[in-house]
């Protein structure tokens, strides 16, 4: 009998234990939260608890019909999540897809699972990206191949 | 039947009346609009950006090599800037949608200046070679890569008689919106297919136009009263190597036999 109550006693601080051990592993990474449109006259066009399970969804299904027949004009696309959901922070600073603050890697992160969208996609709106030198730069290399330019016979 | 045939009765005679009202408003309040309108037909997609892009368009452009000026690259830069293509300072693998090829005849010494990019094929020999179906025509007859299923394989660089293709060899950040690409996949000229989507033009023309020189036109070949068919039906267009029978979307003015 008393071996039998020495069990419990054990189970029941190995439980203990647990609920100690997975309450502080939440506290270090809190369930990410979803930014909200940038506009604030721009309403959300599913709910949130929608979109966390089904956003694969609606983009992948656009996505080949977008491609493949044109059709441009739904609403789920990728361009519009980035264009409303990623916004600069506080200090006017906007994280890439590298970072744990944009708005798709928080979850992603959280959850371990890759995000392949963005080795094409742009990550950030296109306001908040300035092109200028990338452009000139090869602006410079294409007028030095055409100023060594090589005539092709005809 | 009935039903169908009565329905498809009010539909058409609802659009007479529509677009009896449309023209009747726009002489009314702008006659020179109309003009404007008519000189513009099949010049831009009309297509509600809804509905599925079909075979009733076939988007082309016309490069009359005549006024194409030697050493301007604007429609290189404006292809660049639309596309966001940046160099790592290697040209030998740098993407190229579009390039400047100067043509000098042995003979006379006479050179041509044109620009080259892919040549939207209706047999396209990159659609015909891709393993996956990432390299298609699309209905309108752009030819496109679909870099979602693309695996990198470059078969259709090899079967592109243009050499119009590059392969993305290196990492890419900041893509534009417009114009998604990345490491391992293959890319080519879409004709700006966004822009065409939405009713414009593609880059390069409106830069060509922009320098005034007016060398390039983008249109409606299906269209017989685009100016794109229209000049093709009054001076003629040549195919670059008309022997593989591509019936390419881009045509030439201007070259020599």
């Amino acid at each position: 009998m008393t071996r039998f109550l020495r069990q419990v006693a054990v189970l029941v601080y190995a439980l203990f234990g647990l609920t100690l051990l997975s309450t502080s592993a939440l506290a270090d990474s809190p369930f990410p939260t979803i930014n909200e449109p940038a506009d604030e006259n721009v309403k959300c066009i599913h709910p949130e608890d929608e979109m966390r399970r089904n956003h694969m969804n609606y983009i992948l299904h656009e996505r080949d019909e977008t491609m493949h027949e044109g059709i441009r004009n739904e609403p789920e696309s990728l361009a519009n999540c980035i264009d409303c959901h990623v916004k600069p922070d506080d200090k006017g600073e906007i994280a890439s897809i590298e970072s744990k603050q944009h708005f798709c890697s928080g979850c992603h992160q959280y959850a371990s699972v890759q995000i392949d969208c963005f080795q094409c996609h742009a990550d950030r709106p296109q306001k908040y990206i300035n092109r200028d030198k990338q452009t000139s730069s090869l602006r410079h290399n294409l007028q030095q191949t055409l100023a060594n330019k090589t005539g092709v016979d005809q | 039947m009935t039903d169908s045939t009565n329905k498809s009765a009010v539909d058409s005679s609802r659009r007479d009346f529509l677009s009896k009202a449309a023209v009747a408003g726009t002489i009314t309040i702008a006659p020179g609009v109309l003009l404007h309108q008519t000189a513009q037909a099949g010049s831009v997609s009309t297509r509600p950006n809804d509905e599925p892009v079909s075979n009733k368009n076939r988007w082309g452009m016309l490069i009359d090599t005549s006024k194409c000026a030697n050493g301007c690259t604007s429609c290189v830069d404006a292809c660049n800037e639309e596309n966001g293509l940046v160099g790592n300072g290697r040209p030998e693998t740098d993407s190229q949608y579009i390039r400047k090829v100067t043509l000098k005849d042995k003979a006379t010494g006479h050179e041509t200046s044109l620009p080259l990019m892919c040549q939207h094929c209706e047999t396209a020999p990159c659609a015909d070679v891709c393993p996956t179906g990432a390299s298609f025509v699309r209905a309108d007859g752009i030819a496109l890569v679909d870099k979602h299923i693309c695996i990198g394989c470059r078969y259709c660089m090899m079967a592109c008689p243009y050499k119009a293709r590059s392969f993305v060899h290196e990492a890419v950040e900041n893509q534009k919106l417009t114009a998604p690409r990345g490491k391992g996949t293959v890319e080519s000229c879409t004709m700006c297919v966004t822009r065409v989507d939405n009713g414009g033009i593609p880059a390069c023309v409106e830069a060509c136009s922009a320098e005034n020189h007016n060398a390039m036109i983008f249109g409606d070949l299906n269209d017989p009263n685009s100016e794109i068919s229209i000049s093709l039906k009054e001076r003629g267009g040549k195919q670059l190597r008309p022997d593989l029978a591509l019936n390419t979307g881009v045509r030439y003015q201007g070259l020599n036999e």
